[in-house]
């Protein structure tokens, strides 16, 4: 009867210091310019941390990150400014989402050349099974009278 | 026909091989400045040494220098210090520091310690100059040219070694420039 109680307590004592804490607290005016602040730094990489985006990392340089980001978006920048503003300065590596261009085409296309390419393999055997169906008769009219014969003598044999 | 198809995974697997090869010894921590041939960032920072005084990156024209972030909470930075001390003095190489993220008190006691190799001292306690720089990591060291124009950026520990072979070339190629 104790136990429940005193893990509630623990709970409501300890639990918001065990909580993830999110050390940097930013304001919005709406919702929806929270999911777009949210929106951004999880398209952002951590430059020190590289496999992170920049909300989940703790790097320090991660922190002045988003605080650009919050900063640009406060004085009203649009989202492309804002990554501009950070690929200016830490290169293009920091996109998680690469822009289209000469340099990244290969990368883009790349799932569509792949599609490509399987769709012709495949229709390409597909076809050559079929015209092997119709060039060759399986039995040339020898053949089959051949095998007629076989079989007849088959048969004899087995009554006999 | 059907035999030349027989060694088209062969082949696959040779340019596959080929190519993950090169990528083997490259390191992914070092990445490229997205600064390079263009101007240092705009900024007006207090000069370490005298809060009076205030530095804009004017001071870069007029000859080739090495700016080199560091900071007193950073121990690749004690790394290196001897042997910027070391180019400052002996090579007689124009070295700008950006003293980043760090309290100016402990800093000043850091260079009276250890010898200050650095002609000018800029001091950077919010990292702002250092935010525009790109600076991911003390330390870096960036080859300025005389325009003021960032030509190269090593990150990480500058020694004798760094200094040979990435960035005495670049300093000797754009003083002939001047």
């Amino acid at each position: 009867m104790l136990r429940p109680v005193l893990i509630v307590l623990l709970l409501a004592v300890y639990g918001p210091s065990l909580m993830a804490e999110p050390n940097d607290v930013y304001s919005f005016e709406s919702r929806s310019e929270e999911q777009r602040f949210h929106n951004l730094i999880s398209e952002l990489r951590c430059p020190k941390c590289q496999n992170q985006n920049i909300a989940d990392s703790n790097a320090p340089i991660s922190k002045d990150m988003r605080d650009e980001v919050y900063q640009m978006m406060s004085e009203g920048a649009r989202n492309e400014e804002i990554v501009d503003a950070l690929v200016g300065r830490f290169g293009e590596f920091v996109r998680y989402k690469p822009e289209v261009d000469s340099r990244t085409i290969l990368l883009w296309a790349t799932p569509v050349i792949a599609v490509g390419v399987g769709l012709v393999v495949v229709a390409f055997i597909v076809i050559r099974t079929r015209r092997n169906d119709e060039s060759e008769p399986a039995l040339s009219d020898e053949e089959r009278s051949r095998a007629a014969r076989i079989l007849a003598e088959g048969d004899s044999d087995r009554t006999s | 026909m059907k035999r030349v198809f027989l060694f088209i995974p062969v082949i696959i697997a040779a340019v596959l091989g080929v190519v993950l090869f090169a990528g083997i010894g490259k390191d992914p921590n070092k990445l490229e400045s997205a600064l390079i041939g263009k101007p240092v960032p705009e900024f007006l920072l207090q000069d370490l040494h005298d809060e009076e005084r205030e530095l804009t990156r004017e001071l870069f024209e007029g000859q080739v220098s090495l700016l080199n972030v560091w900071g007193t909470w950073c121990p690749a930075c004690r790394d290196e210090h001897d042997d910027l001390v070391w180019l400052a003095e002996e090579k007689g190489i124009r070295i700008v520091g950006l003293n980043y993220k760090d309290n100016r008190d402990d800093a000043l006691v850091w260079l009276d310690r250890l010898g200050d190799p650095y002609q000018v001292s800029i001091y950077d306690p919010r990292g702002r100059l250092g935010f525009d720089l790109g600076v991911y990591g003390a330390p870096e060291t960036y080859v300025i040219d005389a325009e003021g124009i960032v030509r190269h950026r090593h990150v990480g520990v500058v020694n004798e070694k760094v200094w040979e072979q990435d960035i005495e070339p670049l300093v000797i190629r754009y003083r002939e420039k001047i």
